[in-house]
């Protein structure tokens, strides 16, 4: 029996990397008059929907395929949330 | 020496290098599709620049599945040459051939432009047709080439002469001024540690030619046939 989840993956620029849309986004942000903005950093936001065992099973799919294609882990770091599909 | 040059869907300079290889250096050149597996008859694979797949998630990250790259890899682990330019060096971070990874120019902007090169390390393969220390000039072109490796990974590419090219002044001199678009230590250019893979954000194959008004990426292709 497999199970349907949707996953939402967060790929963030780690922190020792310059972001410089996000660097440009916070300047915008300080034009506008947003003097309080101290810093912005951009990242990708993914949703993924699979099938798999179970929630361990998702959980562990989703990791690999995180490390292998959907972050570069030398620039990036990442994270989701998974739950299941009510069917 | 037989030149292989890789073509993706996307790829925009692959012409100009089978220009040079073929053309002015008269060796043998196949353009190789992507989908293609078998490429041992080739001596030196140079996968182009341009924007292979769109550069759809991260530029080179879509390419490295393209069933080509296998064997790239494979006739890299054989100790044979492979030259990554532009996307291609982008590609060859991505499947790991070469260490670090290459991020959005600093100033954002897309850079079209001629740029002074050091040549860091002349003992290399790909390098000993130039002086070491030698300032040569390059089109670059490129949105995102801001060469990043951790500490780390950036001392073992210095102690090791891993790095062959550096932005610089057209006197030599390496510094931020001098960085077209942020890269590391104004890293231009590294091979891996066998010396065998090259990667490079400047363009030697748009200036091996007078009538382009610039010959001095030539050297880089004839120091291979010698």
């Amino acid at each position: 029996m497999t199970q349907k989840f949707n996953s939402r993956v967060y790929i963030t620029l780690r922190p020792s990397v310059l972001d410089t849309a996000g660097t440009a986004v916070m300047s915008g942000l300080q034009q506008l008059g947003y003097q309080g903005v101290e810093n912005v950093r951009i990242g990708k936001y993914i949703e993924v929907t699979l099938s798999a065992e179970n929630q361990a099973d998702a959980d562990k799919q989703l990791d690999k395929m995180c490390d292998q294609l959907l972050a570069n882990p030398v620039i990036e770091n990442y994270a989701f949330e998974l739950s299941p599909v009510e069917e | 020496m037989k030149f292989g040059v890789i073509v993706f869907p996307g790829s925009n300079c692959d012409r100009d290098i089978a220009m040079v290889t073929e053309g002015i250096l008269n060796q043998p050149t196949r353009m190789i599709w992507h989908q293609e597996t078998d490429i041992d008859d080739i001596d030196v694979i140079v996968i182009p620049g341009g924007f292979s797949y769109g550069d759809y998630l991260r530029c080179g990250a879509i390419a490295r599945f393209s069933p080509v790259m296998k064997s790239v890899i494979g006739h890299a682990e054989a100790g044979k040459l492979v030259l990554g330019i532009c996307n291609g060096f982008q590609v060859l971070t991505e499947i790991g051939l070469l260490p670090g990874a290459l991020i959005r120019n600093r100033d954002m902007h897309f850079i079209c432009d001629r740029v002074s090169i050091r040549v860091e390390n002349n003992q290399s393969v790909w390098t000993k047709g130039y002086q070491s220390q030698e300032i040569v000039n390059f089109p670059i072109a490129h949105g995102e080439g801001n060469y990043y490796a951790d500490e780390t990974t950036l001392k073992y590419l210095e102690d090791n002469g891993l790095i062959l090219f550096r932005y610089s002044s057209p006197k030599g001199r390496i510094d931020d001024q001098n960085n077209p678009n942020g890269s590391c230590q104004n890293i231009a250019g590294i091979t891996n540690k066998q010396g065998n893979v090259l990667g490079m954000m400047p363009h030697p194959e748009r200036a091996s030619d007078i009538a382009l008004g610039a010959t001095d990426g030539k050297a880089l292709f004839t120091s291979l046939l010698t």
